[in-house]
């Protein structure tokens, strides 16, 4: 295929001609190579040379500001819009099971575990990933493939201390406060809901909270969203350097960093949880 | 002072597709040389694995004592500071004006005050024709003035070797020959190592020194402009005469074909046109790695076509030389920045302009 004169397509004609099944089987093959270990294998790569990058001098401060106030911007609103109603909707399916068991006083119970401890890392998660990353990666993708990455290359500039460090940093920042207020919101809507749409009383939701609550179930959320915001802006910043093809190769990176970090924010969210179960033990009731 | 850059057994493939094998070639010091190639032979490619962009399957870049290829990250990005570079769509930052992007290298590499930045931005700016547009966003130029401010960063840290890739595509002729007339002065002035990829066909036979043509994921033939515009090699001489006949089809290269019937219309190759004299610096002297018309030629002992280094004006500039180069004094060691050169009769600028004033196309137009 290599012999001068003869065209590269017309190498890879010849092979697909002289056996059907070789060919596509190869191709299959290459194919899970690929996903299976060259591409975990590149991004860890990416994920070494951006730690790496994290401890290289100057601080690139006033990109990490930047950044940290466009991801607020285009997460803090929906942030809010979803928690809300995921605190009601907790309120009024859960609150209705309880009532029947007689076993109101716990609505605030319910709270602090469903709302505190899972739902609000799952929706940082979702804003993360959905909202924060995927803005990032079409932000590199698109410097990708007009070639600002390559130029800055060029004049000794290292994108991943220039770029994704500053990114990777600001998102995970960002995790911890949009976790806060996700917990805020949502406690603040699951109790307007139980307390003045179904009755409750202030007294025991409060006090049912307090029973189970502990400061390490906070400090769990926040751990959780600050590896999310980390593992979305890696996945970001690996997807958008890795963009080719032109704007719809953009297109394809935005659409897999969203897919691809779900799918490890949702992987990370139960070890941590697994792994909190294991290390700090329980409030009982 | 330039850097040399040796190029040896150099292979790039993406997958399966080989984009060029075993390309060897050596970029003199100080030089100008032209890369040439159909669309889509890997030029820009070549370009990129020049500055460590792309890395090679196999082969050595040496620039001084250091391999490219196989260098560290951190002698990497340190070697890069030696390179300018113009990239095909000018790879402006989007997100900043022109002025931030010209001023962006200064503001990195250097500890220069504000107000210097300003000086140096706005003099490349000048150079380069875009003063007034240092507010302008690059979604908000055309693509000739991007590929002009792309240049201008590429030159504000008086770059060791300046690769431009393709700066007059996108440019209409009266810009371009003005930009041709910017690259040998530049090489005049800081005598860098100066690699341009083109497809003008008037570029490549009056700016270079030296020439070199990818066909077929090969590099066909690299060597002194009088070389390649002297050679009856097929590809070389249908490329740089812009004409059907030869081995380049539409598609990359012809089938046979189309070649014997090619042959059988007895398609005439044609004698060579003459080969033009090469552009000079517009303030009158010589650039320290030019060397004298017909001396290659001389040296192999090859007839030059008839009409060759012969200007519009008639000027023989064989026979000019000797008296050109005596006024101006030894080739290089010449006078000194910005000193006119002396007056007298037979050695006249062959160019018309005199020094300041804004230089007009060549002698070859
Ligand atoms: N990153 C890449 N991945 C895969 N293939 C690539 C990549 N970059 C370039 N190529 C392929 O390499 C070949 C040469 O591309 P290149 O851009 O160097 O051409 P060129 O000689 O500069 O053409 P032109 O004169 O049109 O600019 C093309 O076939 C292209 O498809
Ligand atoms: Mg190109």
């Amino acid at each position: 295929m290599t012999t001068p004169g003869i065209g590269a397509n017309q190498g890879a004609d010849q092979t697909r001609e002289s056996g059907k099944g070789p060919g596509r089987l190869t191709k299959f093959s290459d194919g899970l190579v690929n996903v299976a270990i060259k591409e975990p294998g590149r991004f860890f790569a990416l994920c070494l040379d951006t730690f790496r990058a994290m401890f290289k001098r100057p601080v690139q401060w006033r990109e990490f500001i930047e950044q940290s106030w466009f991801i607020v911007s285009v997460t803090a609103i929906p942030t809010m819009l979803v928690a809300i109603p995921f605190g009601a909707i907790l309120s009024l399916q859960v609150g209705g099971l309880i009532r029947q068991l007689g076993a109101q006083s716990f609505t605030g119970a319910t709270a602090v575990v469903a709302i505190v401890r899972e739902a609000s890392p799952l929706v940082t998660a979702l804003l993360i990933a959905g909202a924060a990353g995927s803005a990032m990666c079409a932000d590199i993708g698109s410097r990708k493939i007009r070639e600002e990455i390559d130029a800055m290359e060029v004049l000794g500039i290292n994108p991943l201390h220039r770029l994704v460090v500053p990114r990777m940093l600001a998102c995970a920042f960002i995790g911890l406060f949009l976790n806060g207020l996700v917990s805020v919101v949502g406690l603040m809507g699951g109790y307007f809901f139980n307390v003045v749409l179904q009755d409750g009383t202030p007294g025991a939701y409060l006090a049912s909270f307090n029973a189970m609550a502990q400061l390490p179930d906070l400090i769990q959320a926040e751990v959780k969203a600050f590896f999310f915001g980390i593992t979305a802006g890696l996945v970001a910043a690996y997807k958008g350097l890795n963009a080719k093809g032109g704007p719809k190769g953009v297109g394809d990176a935005v659409n897999q960093t969203v897919v691809i970090t779900f799918m490890l924010l949702f992987l990370e969210n139960f070890l941590i949880s697994a792994l909190y179960f294991q290390l700090v033990p329980q409030k009982g009731m | 002072m330039g850097v040399e850059i040796r190029v040896e057994g150099l292979t790039k493939s993406f997958g399966r597709q080989v984009i060029w094998q075993d390309v060897s070639l050596t970029l003199p010091a100080g030089e100008i040389s032209v890369l040439l190639g159909p669309s889509g032979t890997g030029k820009s490619v070549f370009l990129k694995s020049l500055v460590g962009l792309l890395k090679p399957d196999r082969g050595n870049i040496w620039i001084g004592d250091r391999n490219l290829p196989y260098l560290p990250e951190g002698q990497l990005y340190d070697t890069r500071k030696l390179f300018g570079v113009l990239f095909q769509d000018g790879a402006l930052f989007g997100s900043m004006n022109l002025f931030d992007n010209i001023a962006f290298p200064l503001r990195e590499h250097t500890r220069k005050s504000e107000s210097e930045i300003k000086r140096i931005v706005l003099e490349k700016m000048e150079m380069v024709g875009l003063l007034g547009a240092e507010k302008k966003l690059p979604g908000e130029i055309s693509g000739g003035m991007k590929k002009r401010a792309g240049l201008a960063r590429a030159l504000v840290l008086d770059p060791e070797i300046l690769l431009v890739d393709e700066p007059d595509s996108g440019l209409d002729p009266v810009r371009t020959a003005y930009l041709n007339q910017l690259i040998v002065d530049l090489n005049a002035q800081i005598n860098a190592t100066f690699l341009i990829v083109t497809h003008d066909i008037n570029t490549a036979r009056t700016v270079p020194d030296n020439i070199g043509l990818l066909f077929r994921r090969e590099l066909v033939m690299f060597g002194p402009r009088e070389m390649l515009l002297s050679s009856e090699e097929p590809v070389v001489r249908q490329f740089l005469n812009a004409r059907r006949q030869g081995p380049i089809g539409m598609s990359e290269e012809k089938d046979v074909s189309e070649l014997e019937a090619e042959a059988r219309m007895g398609a005439d190759p044609g004698r060579l046109p003459p080969i033009p004299p090469q552009l000079m610096p517009s303030d009158g002297r010589v650039r320290p790695a030019q060397s004298p018309p017909g001396a290659w030629l001389r040296a192999h002992g090859v007839q030059p076509p008839p009409g060759s280094f012969v200007d519009e004006t008639g000027r023989n500039w064989i026979e000019e030389w000797p008296r050109y180069v005596a006024t101006m004094g030894p080739v290089g060691a010449a006078a000194g920045p910005g000193q006119a050169p002396p007056p007298g009769p037979p050695p006249q600028h062959p160019h018309g302009p005199k020094p300041g004033m804004p230089p007009a196309g060549g002698p070859h137009r």
